[in-house]
């Protein structure tokens, strides 16, 4: 069985400018920023992306990488407003399909499930379906006759995520109180990275967890990056919480002047490479 | 012992989950929380409450379930869930913005998003509470749809909006063409004040009747029991 392991940067160099990237996490929770901060060191840029948005989006708004996104949302959780996002949008930076949280998770679905829509009791009435041209409804062939929004599949070329453990195979494990949506991600995307605070061996992975923490199955991941403190400074339960001072030093400082330390292998990098 | 104006609205906000049976109880924002928090502890007690996160939780914070967040929209689109949801702009249909200000494509101000307004609003009861009513927030129309109103909604099979509550009253739409309208003031506020602040056209009784008075035991727990540090009072001023 092949050992998938590999750095953030060596993950990046798979990516290419244009392709459509899902982002796992949720918020300012569990979010892949070790992965997110090797991209902005790249030079990948025009991406979509697709995330139930937190700084991932925000960072990469804020360095110009995206073309079009993706989300319901975007927050930093205590801070509920993105700066950086906040100020895209305000000069209309990008492209975005903005979709309810549960029609997220339906095109989430299908795509995992190769179907090419699934039907959601969500969006009608209300203006996504205005800001968002392109969807269709399906009508129920059963006498209910319900319309519901055709929820298209969200597809992706590659899916990054971040959990507490791993094998070096590919299974991925979260010992927090939420999955979020990673495994539908890593399902999703055609490619999916995985990177982890801690690579252990199979057998250790269960040696103290029950099974159902084995959320992310090493068939659909293609690559493995030990990142201690990779989520930071979003939360990373039980490993840690939420940096909250750094985060407010995000929300408040230029980018570029934040992306000179953040990036920059500085104090905060936590990034082992 | 006098009610705070901030305790009249817990009450109010606790009202709209009496008689709810056994469902989820969904509080955004502090008000919401604490008024939560006393239904289940008096009138409501089979409420299921959320730790905010992942847990199901009982009023003193003990697990009792696991609702991460792809169960918990399950549990929306189920229907076992009354939702008060905040509102940036409401307007008389009760249609919610919390996405965005001005033209959506290149919007004046960002705001959150959409997130589950309009899966919300089409599965499960959704009410809002504005913690201070003015024409910005109750406007003539919004600038984006995410909560469905009762116009927009042209009768989907399980969309309700139980109530509106504000710093000032509380509201419904209990009239003959679902608009808003005036359920009650909260004690030291006048209906001229209430109308002042809204930006459209309220439906006003003839009769306007006062929230209820907190009873000795409900005023003793919130300001012993939820709420000691008074963060109520943050949220909505004396």
């Amino acid at each position: 069985m092949s050992d998938k392991t590999m750095t953030a940067d060596e993950v990046v160099s798979r990516l290419r400018s244009g392709m459509t990237l899902g982002i796992g996490g949720w918020g300012s929770r569990r979010k892949p920023m070790a992965l997110v901060r090797a991209l902005l060191r790249s030079d990948v840029t025009d991406l979509t992306i697709v995330s139930y948005g937190g700084p991932d989006v925000g960072m990469l708004a804020a360095a110009g990488r995206i073309r079009k996104l993706v989300a319901a949302f975007v927050t930093l959780d205590s801070i509920p407003l993105e700066p950086h996002y906040r100020a895209a949008r305000e000069v209309g930076a990008f492209e975005l399909m903005e979709v309810d949280e549960a029609m997220f998770m339906w095109g989430l679905r299908a795509a995992a499930n190769r179907l090419p829509f699934l039907p959601v009791r969500a969006g009608i009435g209300s203006d996504v379906v205005r800001v968002n041209p392109g969807l269709r409804t399906v009508t129920s062939p059963y006498d209910d006759r319900e319309t519901f929004v055709a929820m298209p599949a969200l597809g992706m070329d590659a899916a990054l995520v971040h959990l507490n453990r791993a094998d070096r195979l590919g299974n991925g494990q979260c010992l927090g109180p939420d999955p979020y949506f990673d495994d539908l991600f890593c399902e999703a995307a055609d490619t999916a990275y995985v990177s982890c605070e801690r690579i252990v061996e199979t057998a250790e992975l269960t040696k103290d967890a029950p099974p159902q923490s084995l959320l992310v199955k090493r068939h659909t991941v293609t690559g493995v990056v030990e990142a201690p403190g990779g989520a930071h400074f979003t939360s990373c339960a039980p490993d840690y919480g939420r940096d909250e001072a750094l985060q407010r030093e995000y929300a408040t400082t230029p980018w570029p002047e934040f992306a000179a330390r953040y990036l920059g292998g500085g104090p905060h990098d936590r990034d082992p490479e | 012992m006098t009610a705070t104006r901030s305790e009249y609205c817990v009450i109010a906000c606790a009202e709209a989950w009496r008689d709810a049976g056994e469902i989820l109880a969904s509080p955004m924002g502090l008000i919401p929380s604490v008024g939560a928090r006393l239904a289940r502890l008096t009138f409501s007690p089979d409420l299921l409450l959320t730790d905010g996160e992942a847990l199901l939780v009982r009023p003193d914070g003990t697990p009792e379930g696991w609702l991460p967040y792809r169960q918990h929209l399950a549990l929306v689109t189920g229907g076992r869930r009354h939702v008060m949801m905040g509102a940036s702009q409401i307007d008389r249909y009760g249609n919610q913005n919390i996405s965005c200000i001005g033209d959506w494509a290149r919007p004046k101000r960002q705001l959150l998003g959409v997130r589950g307004a309009p899966v919300n609003t089409l599965n499960n009861p959704t009410s809002y509470w504005v913690p201070r009513h003015s024409r910005r927030v109750f406007v003539e129309k919004v600038d984006m749809v995410c909560g469905v109103g009762y116009d927009h909604a042209a009768g989907a099979r399980f969309h309700r909006i139980p109530r509106v509550v504000s710093d000032l009253g509380v509201f419904d739409f209990d009239t003959p063409d679902r608009s808003m309208r005036l359920a009650s003031v909260h004690p030291g506020v006048t209906v001229e004040q209430v109308r002042e602040a809204t930006g459209f056209e309220l439906a006003v009784p003839d009769e306007v009747p006062y929230t209820r008075e907190p009873t000795a035991e409900e005023l003793e727990l919130i300001r012993e029991v939820l709420d000691p540090a008074d963060t109520r009072a943050r949220e909505v001023g004396a």
